[in-house]
């Protein structure tokens, strides 16, 4: 089974579609908690969703990052329970510290809704094992500040680790500039830590997980949570 | 200090004018009081009268218009309209102009739109699900567009994206006669279960009205008598009026009162829109038959020290009024409590029939509830028929000097450019549940947990107005209704926001109600009845007025979503087949404005039978499966639909010649009404043109789909990748340049 465990927070408006995703694909349902709990439950998956935490004040993820409830979740992670963070969640996951890097705005300074392709780096993470590597998969992106930075140190320390585990890329496969959305150093739309258990990325896989919503190309993330999470059992 | 010289100051005639009561509407409010009004009541009174609350100068139009049918849940009347989607579910919509702001501060105007809109819907019950916004800018070439657009899409982006509700559809025009006023009417749709609706009348003595949402400040305060009257030089220095919106706290207002609607405690809730606090107490009295107390003591104040008369006419944002039942007050409370929203017990419902205002222990105003929300001037303006325009025959528009070359000119021009620029600007598939997204013939949101789809749209064509309001009103109507259908849904309902300048010049008025005329023939036939809208008018500067704009948005139900269409060519080999008359009409048409460069002679005529054969069929046919794509055919007529059906789908086209007698560009750009482009397996084009036959519809094959350009006969290839190239860039560059 795959007991996962949605994060809520006042102006997040994703967490109903990832737990509607999750579910559909998983079959088992999937707990909301909400950010001013003191506890997560035990969890084999954390989630952190996409939308405007706080609304965006601050900075994008910061006054989520210090929500009761991120205690927990950053303890937890770090004793290894696995967590995602999509899009606004990504965010989350920098702003906490679990992932190293910060997301600007866009290049063009405006928000983006659209579909990109993306080149599946790494296939052996916690959350993208049923992909192949090298694997060009489409999924939407809607974000204004989804422009990866780190300084070049930590961009190597990343690439080095196989720790960029997607990337914004053409047809063919090619990490390109006119591929990028948003101005992402090395086209980076998703990255893990050391141990591939923490995962941040920008577009939502939960927006196209069946062929009604025009694709399914997410449905692999949400496969893989379950699959990493019957072995480890 | 003393309260009463603070309040009471001494009513002049210059005070009554500026708060845009005429003398004689003075007098009205005299006679109604019996007495000399108290500043805050003559604040009151002018928010209550003015044009945009009170409806004076459309009302007799307005009853006019069918409200009524099977499908109807709430007509008219109430915060929104709601239709019925069957199984329980119904769709409560509507669509709101907030044109005057959005020209002062474009980014705040256009973001408190979408913000209001939403409040309209979330009011009655309904979770919102969609939204669309009909846009219309001046001259790409006037020195504020760019400023404008920027602001006005950032804006509605910039709300809709954080309450994280999708922007599925919409339209924008560029035309000079909006130079000065541009328009931005928003619409909102959201889902609700039949028997969970909630309205607005306060009946019941003595019940707690309690005040949610945001803090109350002194923005906003005359926004309603702003939006009545026409901008001057000055415009610019109204930008105080315009309110601020945030659309975080209109998140947690939505989270908050749908939790709070699970509950069985709330007798009546409404939204404080325009003219806040006055409006919404006012409209809920008034509806439950009671009285109202409001001690404005208790009222959540963003800022110090404000008077009764700025609480009373505040358009402070995301606040909402709700009469509870009595002792649910601390469960309602823990519920804004948790959502970190101002909760605060304002008032009491009474059994006077009075509005009686109190603060600082003085009464502010007591005026009678009845009278004041049902007394409001009611003008029948004069008026006066536009000159019919004449019928132009397709011999009199210049030929261009090729078919493809016109077609790529206008393609790339502001009228058919791509939009991908603004809508890429929105979440359109946010809430997980977009099936169609914006760019085809209508947006397409699932039914939450169902198969079901709601398909919705907006049009207007405003040159076919200013041209024939009767004429061109009926096409917005019927527009929508084939947009609806073209994705294979069934019509049920629409929303309008009639956009004219001002109604005191007898011409305007004969647009107005020219266009009412229209509606109400082309809603009548089609069973299409109007449940929801708004008016605005003086969309005018120094007596230039905007052409007639009133803007339609359609709402339709799909059974199963797995029986939709798009407009996207998909396979090689397939044929394309126009059903409909074609009569080579150029009058009033996109060819002859952009290409001809004249725009002149009647707007096309719209045939209600022909349309009601046309709809019926398409919409068998891709429930049967049968179309691969369909496409309605609108402005630039028939070659430009068939070139977004190849650009959607990245496929090209081999076009057929035509061999009739009209010229060639009357055909390929006349811009005929209830016509579609259906792509079919060539197997069956046999039978789709069989059964147009039987019913009388022409119809025939006019394509096939395959290559990488648009092919026709004489010509040189149009290869997609350089039309898309330049349908693409336009709006793009535009934008971009300094």
């Amino acid at each position: 089974m795959l007991r996962a465990t949605v994060i809520v927070f006042p102006g997040s408006n994703c967490d109903r579609d990832i737990k509607v995703a999750l579910e559909g694909v998983t079959g088992f349902p999937v707990t909301m908690a909400w950010h001013g709990d003191a506890n997560v439950p035990v969890s084999d998956v954390i989630i952190l969703p996409g939308g405007f935490s706080y609304g965006d004040y601050l900075r994008c993820g910061a006054m989520a990052a210090h929500s009761p409830i991120m205690r927990d979740v950053v303890a937890k992670a770090k004793a290894g329970t696995p967590v995602i963070g999509i899009c606004n969640g990504f965010q989350v996951l920098c702003e906490s510290g679990l992932l190293p890097g910060v997301l600007m705005r866009n290049a063009s300074l405006k928000f983006i809704c659209r579909d990109v392709l993306l080149q599946v780096d790494n296939a052996e993470t916690f959350f993208t094992k049923c992909y192949l590597k090298d694997q060009v998969i489409r999924l939407p992106v809607a974000h204004a500040e989804g422009n990866y930075f780190a300084d070049a140190a930590t961009l190597d320390e990343l690439e080095d680790g196989n720790r960029i585990v997607m990337r914004y890329c053409d047809a063919q496969g090619n990490v390109t500039d006119a591929a990028n959305p948003n101005g992402s150093q090395r086209n980076i739309a998703g990255i893990c830590d050391k141990t591939g258990r923490i995962f941040g990325l920008m577009p939502h896989p939960e927006r196209l997980f069946e062929l009604a919503l025009g694709g399914s190309d997410g449905r692999r993330i949400l496969e893989s949570m379950l699959l990493s999470a019957l072995e480890a059992a | 200090m003393d309260a009463t010289t603070q309040t009471k100051p001494e009513i002049t005639p210059e005070i009554v004018a500026e708060h845009g009561l005429t003398p004689g509407e003075y007098q009205r409010l005299l006679n109604i009081l019996e007495r000399e009004p108290s500043l805050t009541e003559l604040g009151i009174f002018s928010v209550m009268w003015s044009e945009h609350c009170s409806y004076k100068s459309s009302r007799v139009w307005l009853k006019t218009l069918p409200t009524s049918g099977p499908q109807v849940i709430q007509g008219p009347g109430e915060n929104a309209g709601v239709v019925d989607l069957g199984d329980g579910h119904a769709c409560v919509f509507k669509m709101e102009s907030h044109n005057h702001p959005s020209y002062i501060e474009p980014y705040q105007g256009a973001a408190t739109g979408v913000g209001g809109i939403m409040r309209d819907v979330f009011t009655m019950g309904a979770r919102p699900i969609a939204n669309l916004n009909a846009l219309r800018f001046g001259d790409p070439a006037h020195p504020k567009t760019r400023h404008l657009v920027s602001g006005v899409v950032a804006g509605i982006g910039g709300y809709g994206n954080c309450v994280g509700v999708p922007t599925v559809g919409g339209e924008t025009n560029f035309d000079s006669g909006y130079d000065n006023n541009i328009l931005v009417n928003a619409m909102c749709a959201g889902l609700a279960r039949t028997d969970k609706i909630f309205y607005s009348a306060a009946k019941g003595i003595g019940l707690p009205v309690v005040y949610v949402g945001s803090k109350t400040g002194r923005d906003g305060i005359h926004g309603a008598t702003m939006a009545s009257a026409e901008f001057d030089e000055k415009s610019d220095e109204k930008r105080p009026t315009v309110q601020v919106g945030d659309p975080f706290t209109e998140k947690l207002l939505i989270e908050a009162c749908l939790e709070l609607m699970d509950k069985d405690v709330i007798v009546a809730i409404q939204d404080m829109g325009a003219a806040g606090l006055t409006s919404s107490s006012c409209e809920m009295a008034d509806k439950g038959g009671v009285g109202i107390a409001l001690d404005l003591d208790r009222v959540p104040q963003r800022e110090e020290n404000m008077t009764a008369y700025e609480m009373m006419l505040s358009e402070s944002q995301e606040r909402m009024l709700i009469v509870l039942k009595p002792g649910s007050e601390a469960e309602a409370e823990a519920i804004f409590e948790k959502w970190e929203l101002d909760f605060a017990v304002v008032g009491t419902t009474t059994d006077t029939g009075r509005m009686v205002v109190t603060h600082r222990g003085h009464t502010e105003a007591d005026i009678p509830v009845s009278t004041l929300a049902n007394s409001a001037p009611v003008y029948e303006r004069p008026w006066f028929p536009p000159p019919t325009p004449k019928m132009i025959l397709a011999e009199w528009v210049p030929a261009p000097d090729t078919i493809l070359g016109a077609l790529k000119t206008m393609m790339s021009g502001p009228a058919l450019c791509s939009r991908r620029w603004i809508w890429e600007q929105y979440d359109h598939m946010v809430m997980g549940d977009t099936v169609l997204r914006p760019g085809g013939n209508a947006g397409v949101v699932r039914v939450h947990g169902t198969t079901k789809g709601v398909a919705l749209t907006c049009d207007v064509t405003p040159r076919y107005v200013t041209a024939d309001p009767v004429m061109g009103a009926k096409q917005a109507v019927v527009e929508t209704w084939r947009n609806l259908i073209a994705v294979g849904a069934d019509p049920l309902a629409i929303t309008d926001n009639l956009n004219f300048a001002n109604p005191e010049r007898p011409e305007v008025m004969g647009q107005f109600v020219g266009a009412i005329k229209g509606m109400v023939e082309a809603c009548q036939v089609l069973d299409y009845p109007v449940v929801s809208g708004n008016v605005s008018l003086y969309n005018e500067t120094n007596g230039v007025g905007i052409p007639p704009t009133p803007a339609i948005g359609g709402v339709g139900v799909i059974p199963d979503v797995a029986d939709t269409a798009d407009i996207a060519l998909k396979q090689e080999g397939d044929l394309l087949i126009v059903l409909g008359r074609e009569r080579g009409h150029l009058g009033q048409s996109l060819y002859q404005e952009s290409i001809a460069g004249r725009l002149e002679g009647a707007p096309p005529p719209v045939d209600l039978a022909d349309e009601i054969k046309s709809g019926r069929l398409v919409r068998a046919i891709i429930r049967e499966g049968k179309a691969s794509a369909v496409h309605d055919v609108s402005d630039g007529g028939l070659l430009v639909a068939i070139a977004e059906m190849a650009l959607a789908g990245n496929l090209g086209v081999e076009i057929f010649p035509y061999e009739g007698k009209l010229p060639a560009h009357a055909i390929w750009f006349g811009e005929d009404q209830g016509r579609y482009l259906l792509c079919v397996d060539a197997m069956r084009a046999e039978e789709i043109l069989d059964r147009a036959r039987l019913l009388a519809l022409p119809a025939r094959v006019i394509a096939r789909t395959g290559g990488d350009a648009l092919v026709l006969k004489g010509e040189e290839p149009l290869p997609l990748d350089d039309l898309k190239a330049a349908h693409e860039a336009w709006l793009t560059n535009y934008m971009a340049a300094p």
